[in-house]
């Protein structure tokens, strides 16, 4: 929103924080008896989780193939090291290149569709991406998956760090977030971000004020379908091997519900917020019971019913109203998102 | 020299004829009036001049360049813009932020991701002159969906003005409006004249009459009757019609 001074920032104060706290992670995550490999695991999905927002929130694209783009950078990532080199970053470029490639040839199909048939075509696509993931044996190893990718050290020119221990892999995604968060914090208060924005809200005033509204959209798709496949060759480093279910349908699901739930449509942070909630439940909440997706699925279901806005949402209103307690009421302290 | 002409649209959606043949011409510099009872085709005639709705028959031409057929977006790329009977706002934006996405200079940055909207002075400066200048000074950083009616109505000529068009096509302004703001309008409206060609779709007999230079008068898809306010005032067609009631 036009004003608020941290849309203009290069690096918000929330960002500080975040990084800070994020950044003790490592010291007390096993105190609190959680498994440390979900931090990396939240880096990861929140970098995903961003990506796609950028799809959703931001430009109001219905994407529920999203698991294809995350799953190709994975195979991409783990087939370059085996195939090209074995180099951290030109493995990461080979996953951020194919997931933009698979996003641009399914956005040239999808990118002048609407609503519901652009939601049933990424649908599609994402399982079309899925059947060739298990088809093709020789080059994904099908079903059981592509195996033995090596966590790949962190070559600076002058030092290069080893990752393959958790706790150092962790520090490196959280860089790596770092990076990616400020420059999806930039881009979506551009003029591009903003334009993306406008056409969520009335496409047809934008194309009325002289954008080329599929070109937009056809752009945004590639760029998140490229963040989405970055994120899948982290994960595949990560777990050192990549396999066809990240892709499969309930899995892109999953990062649909994370956004919303964690708030998404209203707020920049909120998909990151619902990875948190999401993967620290499961841990939590499946090491009691076996029927924990009964029990998010449950909750999904409520937020959506009673606080659509997720949880982002909820906390904005709740900061109004406390902002509105205290000063007398105007008009600034009007509900505003973005 | 006519700016915008249309020669013999046609346009039916199915088989269902909206407009039959619509001839009409407007000058450079001109108020161009149309009137018609609803559902006559007018808001599908400016959706055919800007793009929407593709005609089956017939030519646009803007500027002697034949436009029919061209997208929303290289038409107004041309110079022509359109504010709509139906508010289509950017509802979580404010006022300002809807004026700034629709000036120039915005849309020649349209794919800049190195600079922050917010604090860009180059945009906001040139985007509160617009908003004065259609009396919203003052609500710049107001949420689009807090405005009242008349802020709005007001706010969405605004924006169809940013782009700094040279013809600026307007359907139904004073719908929903009151007698006062109808009169805000109408001064509003008034100190456009002449600055750039306007077309304006508008059932407000009073208002339409002490504007326009000429006015076509639309139905059954086609122009019934076409003159000066006065002309038309005489028109034997008008008078039958209720059009000619000035209640
Ligand atoms: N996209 C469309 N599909 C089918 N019928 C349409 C469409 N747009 C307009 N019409 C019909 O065309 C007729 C003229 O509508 P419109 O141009 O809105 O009239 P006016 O603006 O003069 O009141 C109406 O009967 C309307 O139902
Ligand atoms: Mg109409």
């Amino acid at each position: 929103m036009t004003g608020t001074s941290s849309d203009a920032r290069l690096i918000t104060p929330t960002m500080i924080a975040a990084w800070l706290v994020l950044a003790t992670v490592p010291l007390w995550i096993s105190k609190v008896g959680l498994y440390p490999y979900i931090g990396v695991e939240i880096l990861i999905w929140s970098i995903y989780a961003l990506a796609f927002n950028l799809v959703l929130g931001v430009s109001g694209l219905p994407s529920f193939g999203h698991g294809a783009f995350f799953g190709i950078g994975a195979y991409a990532f783990g087939l370059t090291q085996f195939n090209v080199a074995a180099n951290l970053w030109v493995c990461l470029i080979g996953a951020t290149l194919a997931g933009a490639v698979a996003g641009l040839l399914v956005g040239l199909f999808i990118a002048h569709r609407r609503g519901i048939y652009f939601a049933l075509l990424t649908i599609a696509f994402g399982q079309i991406f899925w059947t060739i993931s298990v088809k093709s044996h020789s080059i994904t190893g099908g079903e059981d998956g592509l195996l033995n990718i090596v966590r790949l050290p962190v070559n600076l020119g002058v030092v290069a760090f080893d990752i393959s221990d958790n706790d150092s892999l962790y520090y490196f995604v959280l860089a790596v977030f770092a990076v990616v968060a400020v420059v999806l914090w930039r881009l979506v208060n551009s003029p591009y971000g903003r334009l993306l924005s406008a056409i969520r809200q009335s496409e047809v005033r934008t194309a009325h004020l002289g954008y080329n509204v599929w070109l937009y959209k056809l752009s945004i798709i590639v760029i998140s379908a490229g963040f989405s496949g970055f994120a899948g060759g982290l994960f595949a480093m990560a777990q050192r091997s990549a396999f066809p279910d990240v892709m499969n349908l309930a899995q892109s699901g999953l990062v649909v519900m994370m956004t919303l739930v964690g708030g998404g449509l209203v707020s920049f942070w909120g998909p990151v917020i619902g990875v948190i909630v999401f993967l620290t439940a499961r841990d939590v909440i499946g090491a009691m019971t076996n029927a924990w997706m009964l029990y998010f699925g449950t909750m999904f279901v409520l937020l959506v019913l009673f606080r659509p806005d997720g949880i982002a949402g909820a906390f904005k209103l709740l900061v109004e109203r406390w902002k509105a307690r205290g000063a007398t009421p105007s008009l600034s302290s009007a509900p505003r998102s973005g | 020299m006519a700016l915008v002409e249309a020669e013999g649209v046609h346009v039916r959606f199915g088989d269902r004829v909206v407009l039959e043949e619509i001839n009409l011409s407007v000058n450079e510099g001109e108020l161009h009036g149309i009137m018609g009872p609803n559902g006559a085709g007018k808001t599908t005639f400016f959706n055919t001049l800007t793009g929407r709705v593709k005609p089956n028959r017939g030519r646009i031409r803007l500027n002697g360049e034949d436009v029919a057929g061209l997208s929303p977006h290289a038409i107004a790329r041309k110079g022509l813009a359109r504010s709509f009977q139906i508010m289509t706002l950017f509802n979580d934006f404010t006022a300002q932020e809807n004026v700034m996405v629709a000036l120039p200079a915005y849309r020649a940055r349209g794919f800049d991701v190195r600079r922050a909207v917010a604090g860009d002075a180059s945009f906001s400066d040139e985007a509160n002159e617009v908003l004065a200048s259609v009396g919203l000074a003052g609500k710049a950083g107001i949420s689009a969906k807090l405005l009242s009616y008349g802020e709005r109505r007001a706010l969405e000529i605004a924006v169809a003005l940013a782009q700094r068009p040279r013809v600026l096509c307007l359907d139904e302004p004073t719908s929903g409006l009151g007698t006062d703001g109808t009169l805000r309008l109408a001064e509003l409206i008034g100190s456009l004249k002449g600055k750039l060609t306007i077309v304006a779709v508008e059932h407000d007999m009073r208002f339409l009459f002490s504007l326009a230079d000429r006015i076509s008068v639309i139905h059954w898809g086609q122009v019934v009757a076409r003159g000066t306010p006065r002309e038309l005032q005489e028109n034997a067609w008008v008078k039958r019609s209720n059009l000619g009631s000035f209640g």
